[in-house]
């Protein structure tokens, strides 16, 4: 494919080149209307027995009530799922995980942290990722694992008893699904935002330069 | 409404079911669950599907539900036993549920109750309390999961349903056993034969090892450890034995029908 060989050559900085092929393309936005589904959802299911001290407002859930989120979560999480595999997959069997994500160093977090706050942190090559988003989208890849996993062990805990298991029982589990969606919001917010703020990545992933 | 006649069951009363729904969701939820459809209108756009319709997302989302119906079926480990407790753990109090108040759950005498047997079995006769009573009983303390969320760990002794099958001479072959419930409402449930025939599906008559109060379902409760809550029935009065999906009080609302755990 011809964006494989785009990112083969990355030190000719021509303003063709593709930034995001079109795999990773395809792959971001089915994830992100089944992340949409699955949370919205999710909301409405977690109002039916809430684990704080607070519910979601009806405005912003999906299915209406416990029955119709119940055949939302669990028609999208086949979207999500199988999305998520093909992800991976291609994500380890193409090299971009290797390439893009690693090395993560604490002091390349920490400058770059310290650049991007002061607004010092260069956009001008989108081929690469600086420090912060190698480690924000290498941990959001781990928590999408987890909360795939929590999830199962929440929907089987006796067939799947060894993985609820791992997670310190069915109770904790559900609290776990929790944090991993709290975590996935909060990284959608900043997601969102930096993407709105340099536009030019956003096109990027739309139609991949 | 005319979607919402359309849902309806032949065979149940009408007025029953709506008022029913609109005690369950005061907020008119379930038009909501369909106007739900049509506001994703934009997202199954992008997927090409019809959006006019709006009723057609609940027909897609009714069919995964029954397509999981045959992936949890098929995760389904006949030998899995659900996990099980110390006494200990069980969670007092145990938590009264249903789709009505305590008050209004169903008082049975013991001395006249029967449980009726029917369908694809050698014997159709009904049991007494009595008689059940005298089948050999185990217990089990097992996890109880709502289909909410939230669960509670308690303490359920009784007959184990298979032996139960075989001394009635059932056809395990067939694909359900379908139970009914004294409540108002007529509460029912379809068990799926593989899992009536696991080892920890239990007639339970007793809670705690106490005879099983009123609010558990007395005289008789299913205990069924494998599945969420809502396919436990409580005040059970019959048991069908049948090949033929006869839906079930809160499957035919939209609750997945295996809800397998």
């Amino acid at each position: 494919m011809s964006s494989l060989a785009a990112s083969n050559e990355r030190e000719v900085a021509t303003p063709a080149k593709v930034i995001q092929p079109a795999w990773v393309r395809t792959v971001h936005w089915i994830n992100a209307v089944a992340m949409i589904l699955m949370i919205m959802s999710g909301w409405q299911i977690y109002n039916a027995s809430p684990l704080f001290d607070f519910k979601f407002s009806s405005a912003i859930t999906l299915g209406g009530w416990l029955g119709g989120a119940l055949l939302w979560h669990f028609a999208a999480m086949w979207l999500l799922m199988v999305n998520g595999l093909v992800y991976l997959t291609l994500g380890i069997a193409t090299g971009r995980f290797r390439k893009k994500l690693l090395p993560i160093t604490p002091e390349g977090v920490i400058s770059d942290a310290k650049a991007a706050l002061t607004g010092r942190l260069s956009h001008d090559d989108l081929t690469r990722y600086n420090y912060v988003q190698k480690l924000l989208y290498a941990g959001i890849i781990v928590v999408g694992i987890v909360i795939v996993l929590s999830g199962l062990s929440i929907w089987k805990p006796v067939q799947l008893q060894w993985l609820t298991a791992l997670f310190g029982g069915y109770d904790v589990a559900r609290y776990v699904h929790f944090f991993c969606m709290a975590a996935i919001v909060a990284f959608l917010i900043v997601h969102v935002a930096l993407a709105l703020l340099v536009p030019k990545s956003l096109r990027a992933m739309i139609i991949g330069r | 409404m005319g979607r919402l006649r359309s849902l309806l069951i032949p065979g149940v009363d009408k007025q029953l079911l709506v008022r029913d729904a609109a005690k369950l969701m005061p907020d008119l939820a379930r038009r909501r669950f369909i106007a739900g459809g049509a506001s994703f209108g934009a997202l199954t756009l992008l997927t090409g599907c019809d959006v006019s319709d709006s009723f057609s997302a609940e027909e897609m989302l009714k069919q995964v539900s029954k397509f999981n119906d045959g992936v949890q079926a098929l995760i389904f480990n006949p030998n899995a036993l659900a996990p099980t407790f110390p006494e200990s753990a069980i969670t007092k109090p145990f938590p009264f549920n249903g789709y009505y108040d305590l008050e209004d759950a169903p008082e049975i005498d013991g001395k006249d109750w029967k449980f009726e047997v029917r369908g694809l079995v050698d014997n159709k006769k009904s049991w007494t309390l009595e008689e059940l009573y005298k089948l050999p009983q185990v217990k089990q303390v097992t996890r109880h999961i709502c289909v909410e969320g939230w669960s509670a760990i308690g303490s359920w002794t009784g007959t184990p349903l298979r032996d139960f099958l075989k001394i009635v001479g059932a056809d395990t072959r067939a694909k359900y056993c379908w139970f009914q419930c004294a409540d108002s409402e007529g509460y029912n449930s379809p068990l799926d034969m593989a899992t009536a025939l696991h080892p920890q599906t239990q007639m339970t008559f007793k809670f705690a090892d106490e005879i099983l109060p009123r609010a558990y379902g007395y005289p008789m409760k299913i205990r069924v450890p494998t599945k969420l809550g809502f396919k436990n029935p409580k005040y059970v009065i019959s048991m069908e034995v049948t090949n033929d999906y006869k839906g079930g009080y809160w499957e035919d609302q939209g609750y997945n029908s295996f809800s397998g755990s």
